[in-house]
């Protein structure tokens, strides 16, 4: 669905991402793991348009993104606990999501299971921080888009709406949907990711099944395996 | 709808409900309010009010402006990441800011302008110039703030230099006006002057509202330079172009920082 091939980019003499090449398949969750400024987010944000790369090329479905970025229109993103217009209201910047995407098919159940309805009226400024992550990954899955992708989407929520985030990525995962979540809890992300890609230092240094990595590294779980890409160690 | 006016009604929506917003254009009123109990003649109070509005406008809209940016950096990202092209975004979100800044100046000095024009012995065309200029003031400030706060993601520094930018224009300009005509007085320094007095929309404000009035004396050396050179009819028909171009020069750079930045 989506590739990145060879992609570099830096901020003036930053380098943040160094020839990284990526496939994200339909029908599979990538957890995107790496340390604080491995560069998560730039990766993120070349795949949405909102920066763009200094070289390599990125396919959506085999084609170049578009300059346009109508590609857009097939990904759902939620940022991480997202500071949004502080005295609109829940309800209106649904209204104005969907109104900025005249014609695109809202997914009304979603919005009744994380239970944003009670919000409707409420000033986004009032949300709490875990209603918030709600009403950013409420955004992603609005429009039912064949990517998803999620930036720390349980950070803050608590144990219920967290079990009704995964039953969601579960779904979207059975309904061969191409899923990129970035996560530091690793524990977490064993339960429902089946890929991992793990950035450190701006290069990817995996790519692959969760399985692999374990295999790999010699380890059974998730968190003592990226610590040993990490530390260049096998954990035993 | 298209996506411009979608994401200006949002912007405006929200800040309509800001209680910044709101206290700055009760502050006008207060002003204007008080000015007109208190302050004499009808061409006092304008005079008055010119004075506060080129210091408050410049400083709120590139300040609150700045901060209002950066606080919608997640909410920009948000819309950048629909299929909308960043051009209607921008726009968006620039109008979405201006626009409420320069109703609340409007409402805060217009409403009790329209309540005592009718009582004061000020000219009509000097309260109209008032509300106008500092309407034009508002937008380019507004869009100087924008400019300023793409081009510095430090929120701290944007905000040390949108206040570095309104001490340029406000205070410093006028001194090294005055320093530049002691120094230089004997050469042909017109033309520099004017140049200096057009790259300033402050000054070009000031004049503007000071030549509908009787109030020549107060024009200072650039003002008084412009009405001998341009004359009382063609001076204010250029003071107001000039002016016009301010409220739409920095939007355009704005506009191109905004196309070409990373998010």
């Amino acid at each position: 669905m989506i590739s990145l091939e060879g992609v570099r980019k830096a901020y003036g003499s930053r380098r943040v991402l160094e020839g990284v090449s990526l496939s994200l398949t339909p029908g599979r969750i990538t957890g995107l793991v790496g340390p604080n400024g491995s560069g998560k987010t730039t990766l993120i944000k070349l795949i949405l348009g909102l920066a763009r790369p200094d070289a390599g090329r990125m396919l959506f479905d085999g084609v170049p993104f578009d300059a346009d970025g109508l590609y857009r229109a097939r990904i759902g993103y939620a940022p991480q606990s997202p500071r949004l217009p502080d005295h609109l209201a829940v309800g209106e910047l649904f209204a104005m999501l969907r109104a900025l995407r005249p014609g695109a098919a809202v997914d009304e159940a979603m919005l009744e299971s994380f239970g944003l309805r009670a919000e409707w009226g409420t000033a986004v400024g009032k949300l709490s921080g875990g209603w918030r992550q709600k009403l950013a990954n409420a955004c992603a899955f609005l429009f039912s888009p064949d990517v998803l992708i999620l930036d720390e989407p349980t950070a803050g929520l608590d144990p219920v709406a967290s079990g009704l985030l995964k039953s969601a990525l579960r779904k979207a995962r059975a309904d061969g949907r191409t899923i990129l979540i970035s996560s530091h809890i690793l524990v977490e992300l064993e339960e429902f990711a089946d890929d991992v890609a793990f950035l450190n230092d701006g290069a990817l240094r995996f790519a692959g099944p969760i399985e692999s990595l374990l295999k790999e590294t010699g380890t059974r779980r998730l968190e003592p395996a990226v610590a040993a890409l990490l530390s260049g160690l096998k954990v035993v | 709808m298209s996506t411009v006016s979608l994401v200006l009604r949002a912007g405006v929506r929200d800040l309509l409900r800001s209680r910044w917003l709101l206290a700055y254009g009760a502050g006008f009123w207060a002003v204007t309010e008080a000015l007109f109990l208190f302050g004499g003649s009808g061409q006092q109070v304008v005079l008055s009010l010119l004075n506060a509005m080129l210091l408050l406008v410049p400083l709120v809209a590139l300040v609150f402006g700045t901060a209002h940016v950066h606080a919608s950096r997640e909410f920009t990202e948000l819309l950048l990441s629909q299929p909308l092209s960043r051009r209607s975004v921008f726009f968006g979100l620039y109008l979405g800011m201006a626009l409420p800044l320069t109703g609340a100046f409007l409402v805060g000095v217009g409403v009790p302008l329209l309540l005592h024009g009718a009582a004061t012995d000020a000219p009509r065309l000097a309260l109209g110039l008032l509300a106008a200029s500092g309407a034009l003031l508002t937008l380019t400030f507004a869009a100087i703030a924008m400019v300023i706060a793409l081009g510095v993601d430090d929120r701290l520094r944007a905000m040390a230099r949108a206040l570095a930018a309104w001490f340029a224009l406000t205070v410093a300009y006028d001194g090294i006006v005055l320093a530049v005509v002691s120094a230089f007085g004997d050469w042909p320094i017109e033309r520099p002057m004017l140049a200096a007095m057009l790259g300033n929309p402050i000054d070009l404000a000031r004049l503007l509202v000071l030549t509908s009035l009787d109030a020549t004396a107060l024009l200072g050396y650039t003002g008084a330079l412009f009405r001998q050179v341009f004359g009382t009819a063609l001076g204010p028909v250029i003071a107001i172009t000039a002016l016009l171009l301010w409220a739409v020069l920095p939007v355009f750079v704005a506009r191109r920082s905004f196309l070409r930045r990373d998010f």
